[in-house]
């Protein structure tokens, strides 16, 4: 692989605009990924022999470009490194030119690694998850589409780009969610992701109408240029909108109640787009306009305060959910919290927010994929109450996993420590009572993080034996066959050493110049990672002791107010029910009947009046030739007339 | 012709070059009417099908060749071959293969499906029935459709008001007779004749005494001497001049079938034999609006404070009437009919906005139109019932059920007539009443709004008969003919203009803007 990427390099003579060399090339990341979606849709069931591996070829292809332009990069100076390619003109209107372009820098090409990265191991993984699936090639197509529209979204130079991206991945979700559709529940949880993440759109409009108005551009350098003399209310309505788009996309509070039941999805999917990729374009939409956010301290704030309660929801919610998948999908909630909350502290916090993004997608990408891995050995069980004593049975899923849980729990020196860690770090650093609230919020999750991730660990791969060994349902628990094992160990290195390896390789400088500014000293707050980690392993302790060392039982006991409350993802639904729908269908009733009796009857009545009119012009064409040219007469006996009187 | 009498008498200059295609047309017309006598009749179809098309291709290349290098005006002064008329010329001409495809159609028979064997013998005759048994063929609409095409080819560049009443009755008297040689329905369509014939000479008649009245302004029929004269002249003469201008412009709004000189359209659309339906509603409009266009612009463009605002009403009421009377219809080619006033009203919105844009969209317009009706029509006359036409509109029924690709392209095109966007009948409408509300004033806005709500309610009815051809049960034993190849060039040329001038319309409306200069 080396030898070609360097051959790529010195091979890539040809430059566009702003970007040379490889970079030119980089609209080979979205059309090879997009190539095979096109071509396994369009072709239909005769690529299902080969459609499977085309697209994972695919994706590998434009992970290979990925590298390359990475490694490239990595051949300039800090400064240079940044690219603008120049697609074409996608929208020429007067005066108005939106040029379709791509923008190559540390951050969007951080992300391409992570998405080709983690899509392509979650392709291989696919060929052996869904081998028996009639319908495997329109799962690949699907794959592949979603990568190719999640790397517009993340190389798009413009809010318009990252739009298209944006609402392709939305697509691509729900797609994939709804892919077992003919279970009505799976169809519902699809839609549901599709509404909730309309309302999360809506916001990313609004805010690109508003920078139109503002600024008469959408591309992100204009409007990184121009927000700088915008007054401050336009800067925090489009950071508002901004922070809508971004909870819709990456489940924060309040738009957070879809990402439990987008679980209905096949794993991957999970593992793919609600965990590691998709749901995290949130936070790099708010990364991308953090000098948006500097514009508009209010802003900056709610994302910090949107963080910080999603942080919570997602650890409390976690706590009691019993469906494995679901118990990692509050998990997900509540590390993007940690995410936006980084992202709201300013400067000193985007580059761990995409640290931690990072190092979160492989962890958690990894988790997802045990996950599914033991329900491949457990006939589709996932209540967590009926599994218990794995451990033995599916060796390489418990290690890998085990990796993945050190890594979430901050375990020096596994991923998360280093990336989470330098979180709580940060949010003390911003000082006053705004930066002890925040921090002891990271503090505190980070416990419960642990208490709930391993309580998900204990429950599944240790203790007693609780699923059905006998009769016609036993299920004998089996390793995964070895396409699903390797991609989990690439992952669970990476679990166990990315932290380590991006945190020695200068993560923060290398992002650096897309943030400008001053660059700060980092130093390390012993104290407060002596608590962290005491928490951490309190947290994991209690856990061992309830569910690890006690006897589970198989059905859930009633539990605490708290308990249930959480089990009932704290009410979500029904607030949601109460708040938007009922109002909502009663709005649309109202409209209906305005529309059926106001609307349709004045529609009707006119076109009644109209064809009332007509019919009694008809009779004045009586087929006489006689009464046509008296007609005729009259008519000119009018004109001529009015003509007379007007002169 | 002139206005001064010259003391010598002198030969006029005449541009042959200029004049090339209609010479070409003329010359096919002859030995079509020769072919007729000479020729076998077994093989005349043949050879007059050829004999037209043949001619209409090279008068296509002369108009490229020898005219449109050779502009100016020739002929003393009686011919002007500017960029109007070029444009217009081209558009008649390919109006006339089109229309002449369409009329050849035979559907496997020995002669043109669509006309009656012997046009002279009383419906139902024992004549007409021995004609059937021994195989007569009317070839002669061949010849009788190169003669109108010459007619109207001279209308859209007549230069004085003489030429231009001569051009409206050498196209005029062929129509006449091409709407009374329909095979089936005969006395419908000999009535139909009978009625356009009479209201054309009641129309002819006015139009000759308005240019009486206006030689008498202006002591001559040119329409550069009359332009002067009107500039010239003190305002004591607007007795003569504004009653000259309105009967002349009556009897060319009787020829696009304006509200209320409209009433012959229905009935002649209806009886005509529906290719020459098609034929007569693209053509005959098109060359209405071009003598329209240069007699209000050359001629009479000086006095048109005076009478702009009738014409406006004219054009007003057109469009209401037009659109309200196609609701009620229950015949395909009455409301087509109806749908052509309509058409016809919106036109002259752009024709008063009298600026040069203005002619361009005009001219945009009736190619868009000329080009869409005429496949239109072409797709009425396949849909059959009992080896009769089937065009009342219950007999469409289902059609999209049975017939989905014939349907669906007739659905396109009326969807073209509605002007919805990506239609050339958009882009047609644009080019029309955007000068209108640009150069137009009030009335031009008023008219533009009028126009919209018109064009609401037809299209009201088109999408009536798309629901009416895909969401119905299909009617008993109504079935669509596999057309010939003539048939469905005309239908393809049709279509593709009418998606292609909505998708990209810059490829004719700049070649329609660059020829909107009228030479004096």
């Amino acid at each position: 692989m080396q030898s070609h990427v360097l051959s790529l390099v010195t091979e890539g003579g040809a430059a566009a605009a702003g970007a040379t060399g490889i970079t030119a090339y980089a609209w080979l990341l979205i059309a090879l990924p997009a190539l095979g979606a096109a071509l396994l849709l369009l072709g239909g069931r005769r690529t299902d022999s080969f459609g499977p591996l085309l697209a994972t070829a695919l994706s590998w292809g434009s992970f290979l470009v990925g590298a390359a332009i990475f490694v490239s990069m990595l051949g300039k100076g800090a400064e240079e490194r940044a690219g603008q390619l120049d697609l074409w003109n996608f929208i020429p209107a007067g005066q108005y030119q939106l040029t379709a372009g791509l923008l190559v820098d540390q951050l969007s090409i951080s992300f391409v690694l992570l998405i080709t990265f983690v899509g392509s191991l979650i392709h291989v993984y696919s060929l052996g998850y869904m081998e028996h699936d009639p319908d495997k090639r329109r799962f690949f197509a699907y794959l592949n589409l979603f990568v190719a529209a999640m790397l517009v979204l993340v190389l798009g130079d413009s809010y318009l780009m990252t739009f298209l991206g944006w609402e392709g991945v939305g697509l691509a979700s729900y797609l994939l969610i709804g892919f077992w559709n003919h279970n009505p529940a799976y169809a519902s949880a699809a839609n549901k992701a599709f509404f909730v993440n309309r309302v999360g759109d809506l916001g990313l409009l609004g805010a690109m109408m508003a920078m139109f108005a503002a600024f008469g551009a959408v591309d992100f350098a204009t409007v990184n240029e121009g927000i700088g003399s915008a007054s401050t209310t336009t800067a925090t309505v489009i950071g508002l909108l901004l922070l809508l788009a971004a909870c819709g996309k990456s489940a924060q509070f309040p738009l957070q109640s879809w990402l439990g039941d987008a679980m209905a999805g096949p794993t991957p999917v999970s593992a793919l787009i609600h965990a590691a990729t998709m749901v995290t374009a949130g936070v790099y939409l708010i990364i991308r306009s953090h000098a948006v956010f500097e514009a508009a301290p209010n802003a900056q704030l709610a994302v910090a305060i949107v963080g910080a309660i999603t942080l919570l929801y997602g650890a409390i919610v976690g706590c009691a959910k019993d469906d494995i998948k679901k118990a990692l999908a509050a998990s997900t909630m509540s590390q993007i919290g940690y995410m936006m909350l980084a992202a709201g502290l300013g400067p000193i916090g985007y580059a761990f927010a995409i640290f931690h993004l990072l190092t979160h997608g492989f962890f958690k990408a990894g988790m997802f994929l045990g996950a599914g891995s033991v329900m491949h050995g457990m006939k589709d069980q996932v209540d967590m109450r009926r599994f218990g004593g794995l451990s033995t049975f599916l060796k390489i899923t418990w290690g890998t996993f085990m990796l993945g849980w050190l890594a979430i729990l901050g375990v020096p020196p596994f991923a998360g420590f280093w990336s989470k860690d330098k979180i709580i770090e940060s949010a003390f650093a911003v000082g006053g009572t705004r930066g002890w609230i925040l921090g002891l919020i990271t503090l505190i999750g980070a416990g419960i993080t642990a208490f709930y991730m391993s309580r998900l660990f204990f429950m599944t791969f240790h203790g007693k034996r609780r699923w059905t060994e006998e009769g016609p349902n036993a299920q004998h628990p089996h390793e995964s066959p070895l396409t699903m094992t390797v991609p989990m160990m690439i992952l669970a290195v990476g679990s166990a050493s990315l932290g380590l390896i991006l945190h020695f390789a200068g993560f923060s400088e290398w992002l650096h110049p897309v943030f400008g500014g001053e660059a700060h000293e980092e130093h390390t707050n012993w104290p407060l990672m002596g608590v962290t980690l005491l928490l951490v392993a309190g947290g994991a302790a209690y856990a061992w002791l309830r569910y690890g060392k006690e006897e589970v039982p198989v059905r859930a006991p009633q539990g605490n107010l708290l308990t249930q409350a959480a089990r009932a993802d704290l009410y979500q639904d029904a607030i949601n029910e109460g708040l938007f729908m009922r109002p909502g269908l009663h709005l649309t009733r109202a409209l209906v009947f305005t529309d059926s009796k106001g609307v349709d009857g004045t529609a009707g009545g006119l076109a009644a009046t109209v064809g009332g009119f007509s019919s009694r012009l008809r009779r004045l064409q009586n087929g006489y030739a006689r009464s046509y040219a008296l007609t005729m007469l009259t008519g000119v006996v009018a004109v001529l007339g009015a003509l007379w009187v007007m002169n | 012709m002139s206005a001064a009498v010259p003391a010598v008498f002198e030969a006029v200059k005449i541009d042959y070059a200029a004049i090339a295609p209609m010479l070409v047309v003329a010359l096919g017309a002859l030995i079509g009417v020769l072919v007729e006598a000479f020729v076998g009749r077994t093989s005349r179809y043949a050879v007059q099908l050829g004999v037209a098309v043949v001619t209409l291709l090279a008068a296509m290349v002369a108009l490229w060749v020898w005219a449109a290098p050779n502009k100016g005006v020739t002929l003393g002064q009686s011919m002007s071959i500017d960029g109007p008329t070029i444009f217009l010329q081209g558009a008649l001409l390919l109006f006339g293969l089109l229309g002449v495809l369409a009329m050849s159609e035979r559907f496997g028979g020995s002669s043109a499906d669509a006309f009656t064997p012997m046009g002279a013998s009383a419906p139902g005759s024992v004549q007409e029935g021995a004609a059937t048994k021994a195989g007569y063929q009317t070839t002669e609409v061949f010849p009788l459709a190169l003669f109108a095409i010459f007619g109207m080819m001279i209308f859209v560049g007549a230069n004085d008001l003489i030429t231009m009443f001569v051009a409206l009755e050498v196209f005029s008297l062929p129509l006449y007779i091409l709407t009374g040689l329909a095979r089936r329905r005969r006395l419908l369509s000999q009535e139909a004749s009978l009625k356009y014939f009479l209201l054309g000479a009641f129309s002819s008649a006015f139009f000759l005494f308005g240019a009486a009245l206006l030689y008498g302004f202006a002591g001559s029929s040119d329409f550069k001497l009359i332009a002067r004269a009107i500039t010239t002249h003190s305002s004591m003469m607007n007795g003569l001049l504004l009653p000259g201008t309105i009967l002349v412009l009556i009897g060319l709004l009787f020829k696009v079938g304006a509200v209320p000189f409209h009433s012959w359209t229905p009935d002649a659309y209806q009886g005509a034999p529906t290719p020459v339906t098609g034929f007569m509603a693209a053509a005959t409009k098109a060359a209405a609006f071009g003598a329209i266009l240069r007699f209000t612009y050359v001629a009479v463009e000086a006095g048109r404070w005076d009478w702009r605002l009738v014409v406006g009403i004219i054009a007003a009421i057109t469009m209401i009437v037009g659109a309200v009377m196609s609701v009620t219809q229950t015949d395909m080619k009455r409301l087509l009919a109806y749908s052509s006033v309509a058409h016809a009203g919106f036109i002259l919105v752009g024709v008063l906005a009298f600026d040069a844009t203005a002619i361009g969209g005009v001219m945009f317009y009736l190619v868009a139109y000329g080009l869409a009706t005429i496949a239109a029509f072409a797709i009425v006359a396949l849909v059959r019932q009992g080896g009769s036409e089937a065009t009342h509109l219950s007999q469409w029924a289902g059609l999209g059920k049975k017939h989905p690709v014939l349907a669906g392209l007739f659905g396109l095109l009326l969807l073209a007539f509605a002007g919805i966007p990506l239609t050339s009948g958009f882009t047609a409408k644009f080019a029309a009443f955007a000068p209108a509300v640009a150069h137009g004033g009030t009335m031009g806005v008023v008219l533009v709004v009028i126009g919209v709500l018109a064009s609401a309610v037809t299209a009201y009815v088109y999408f009536r008969i798309i629901v009416l051809m895909y969401f119905t049960e299909p009617a008993e034993d109504v079935a669509a003919l596999t057309p010939s190849v003539t048939t469905t060039v005309v239908v393809t040329v049709g279509v593709l203009a009418t998606l292609l001038l909505g998708i990209v319309p810059s490829l004719v409306l700049d070649l329609a803007q660059q020829a909107s200069l009228f030479l004096l």
